[in-house]
């Protein structure tokens, strides 16, 4: 089975979100990038799944040349090689064009991805990519078993989850519980950097929906604290002030 | 012209957030002059349901009453609300930002070959270009979109706009839509939902517990008072990783993303992952007995004690209230 993953680089989930440049670029000071981590758990379920049936893990990423540390780390963790579409990726409709052209290139008979990246917070990739593509699409998916063809799955919908069967080929965008994140070992770290890594051009320019500018929240005013002794003061200013109830 | 809005319905009731959608649809109406509202729905639906979808906004309802799109099969589903969109002419479709709203609207953005922008937060800015304000860096910030393709797809948020509940019946229309058996190739075997419960995405009120609950032997006093408020229930990432609430439940960065009018976090430190799954929340309150807890810089209001002090008291004095 021939096996791709996609992965964002995106800001570690503690970062202090700041722009620059007039409120138009994401400030990067100080910040450390990792691997999506919904997509950490795509990885993580492929490589359990490539090793399980034997075939190939081929790691994506749409993104410019500071975004390799990020896709030799994917190699570190099992991924066998990695492909970099050079560009910054413009918005969903954007890498999902790039996406479907290598993807269909390769001829891959599962695609995962996680469920949405955590700076956009989009999660309209995979859909994307299944429609340009004509293959079903899946997400969230939170379990995902390979038996031939068949690929029995688990969904996750409001206040529950629904149990799926598709055949191959087919794409999912991934969550938890459906694999532990892996650590690379040292072994995975240093046989990473010989693993290939093909940097390849955009296919396409196109974008439909771009981000054009960036603001942050109001600033939260501090908090009332209240006497634990005296509850009903918080019912009245839940009710009167606040006007939530 | 008019605006296409795709409903959501869970055993056969027109879901909360696909109403407040279609409000959505009729605010952006009223600004841009695209006509008319119609929303689409699909599957098995009670049609007291349907025509009460027009007191939300909505003047006409088409209804696909074919009994295989009553699960949620995405791939149907996103044929079906294409057909409909071609049908009656629309240029813009509004749905509820939800697992099955988010699958079906990225297929299509691709078959109706339209800008799509998710987590939509207001009415998009229309005086001269199309620029959407939707919510990014899971809560942490805002970004504008701006949509350069005629088609437009807009997944709409919770809280974006108020629901309406003055309007009309809305007329509805049966309609037939043409399905391959391909569309239906994959299929749901089973569908496993908490019914009868609040949904925790859709909830106007969440009560969410953490560590400093102890046990799930102790959720009874976090229940109870979820009950009188009518709320859902949520948790912290750690209480369902150990599995005392199931995963569904489990509000954060890489959970739920809640955003109600009130959420009120009890014995949960308030970890930067977990607030980036409330932080859309209108009103917060913590009660948890560390004064140095995270959580209380970023609530609205705050009671430094026990839990299992306070929170039975709080019940009660709701119970007075309420």
């Amino acid at each position: 089975m021939k096996i791709l993953v996609c992965i964002t680089h995106v800001p570690d989930t503690t970062s202090k979100i700041q722009f620059t440049a007039n409120n138009t670029k994401f400030d990067t000071t100080g910040v450390q990038f990792i691997i999506g981590p919904y997509d950490d758990y795509a990885l993580a379920r492929a490589v359990e799944l490539r090793d399980q049936t034997g075939g190939t893990l081929t790691a994506l990423n749409v993104g410019e040349a500071e975004t390799e540390p990020t896709l030799r780390k994917s190699l570190a963790i099992g991924a066998d090689d990695a492909i970099r579409v050079n560009s910054f990726p413009k918005d969903s409709f954007f890498v999902a064009k790039q996406i479907a052209h290598y993807a269909k290139e390769g001829g891959y008979d599962l695609i995962l991805m996680g469920r949405e990246s955590i700076d956009f917070n989009g999660g309209m990739v995979h859909g994307m990519v299944g429609e340009l593509l004509g293959m079903p699409s899946f997400s969230p998916v939170m379990k995902l078993e390979v038996d031939g063809t068949t690929v029995k799955m688990a969904r996750e919908i409001e206040g529950g989850k629904e149990q799926l069967e598709a055949q191959l080929p087919l794409i999912a965008g991934c969550q938890e519980p459906i694999a532990e994140w892996k650590i690379p070992n040292m072994r995975g770290i240093m046989s990473a950097r010989t693993k290939p890594l093909k940097v390849v051009e955009p296919v396409s320019q196109e974008t439909q929906a771009e981000a054009t500018s960036f603001q942050l929240p109001p600033a939260k005013g501090s908090v009332k604290l209240i006497d634990k002794d005296n509850v009903a003061e918080l019912v009245k200013l839940l009710k009167n002030e606040a006007k939530v109830l | 012209m008019s605006i296409l809005v795709y409903i959501e319905q869970a055993e056969g009731k027109v879901k909360k957030t696909s109403l407040e959608a279609v409000s959505f649809a009729a605010a952006l109406s009223a600004q841009t002059g695209e006509g008319e509202v119609i929303a689409v729905a699909l599957g098995t639906v009670d049609s007291s349901e349907l025509t009460a979808v027009g007191k939300a906004g909505a003047a006409k309802v088409l209804h696909a009453d074919d009994a295989r799109l009553t699960a949620g099969v995405i791939q149907a589903h996103a044929a079906a609300v294409a057909q409909a969109f071609a049908s009656v002419g629309a240029k813009t479709l509004v749905l509820a930002k939800s697992s099955l709203g988010d699958a079906v609207a990225a297929r299509l953005a691709i078959k109706l070959n339209a800008g799509l922008v998710s987590n939509v937060v207001e009415l998009p800015n229309t005086s001269g270009g199309y620029l959407v304000k939707r919510s990014i860096y899971t809560g942490k910030a805002f970004a504008e979109s701006s949509i350069t393709t005629e088609n437009k797809i807009l997944a709409v948020k919770k809280n974006a706009v108020d629901l309406k509940t003055d309007g009309a019946d809305a007329a509805v229309e049966k309609i037939s839509v043409n399905l391959s058996d391909s569309d239906f190739a994959s299929k749901i075997t089973s569908t496993d939902r908490a019914t009868g419960e609040i949904l925790l995405p859709e909830a106007d009120i969440v009560v969410s517990g953490g560590r400093g609950l102890k046990g799930p032997e102790n959720w009874g006093m976090l229940e109870d008072l979820a009950k009188v408020l009518g709320a859902a229930t949520g948790c912290s990432k750690p209480v369902s990783d150990i599995g005392w609430r199931p995963h569904h439940e489990h509000v954060g960065q890489t959970g739920v993303k809640v955003a109600p009018s009130l959420y009120i976090a009890i014995g949960i430190s308030g970890a930067i992952q977990h607030l980036a799954g409330v932080n859309s929340s209108k009103c917060i309150v913590v009660i948890n007995k560390d004064p140095e807890a995270p959580f209380f810089k970023a609530a609205d209001y705050g009671i430094v004690g026990d839990a299992f002090e306070v929170v039975p008291k709080l019940t009660e004095a709701l119970k007075a209230e309420l």
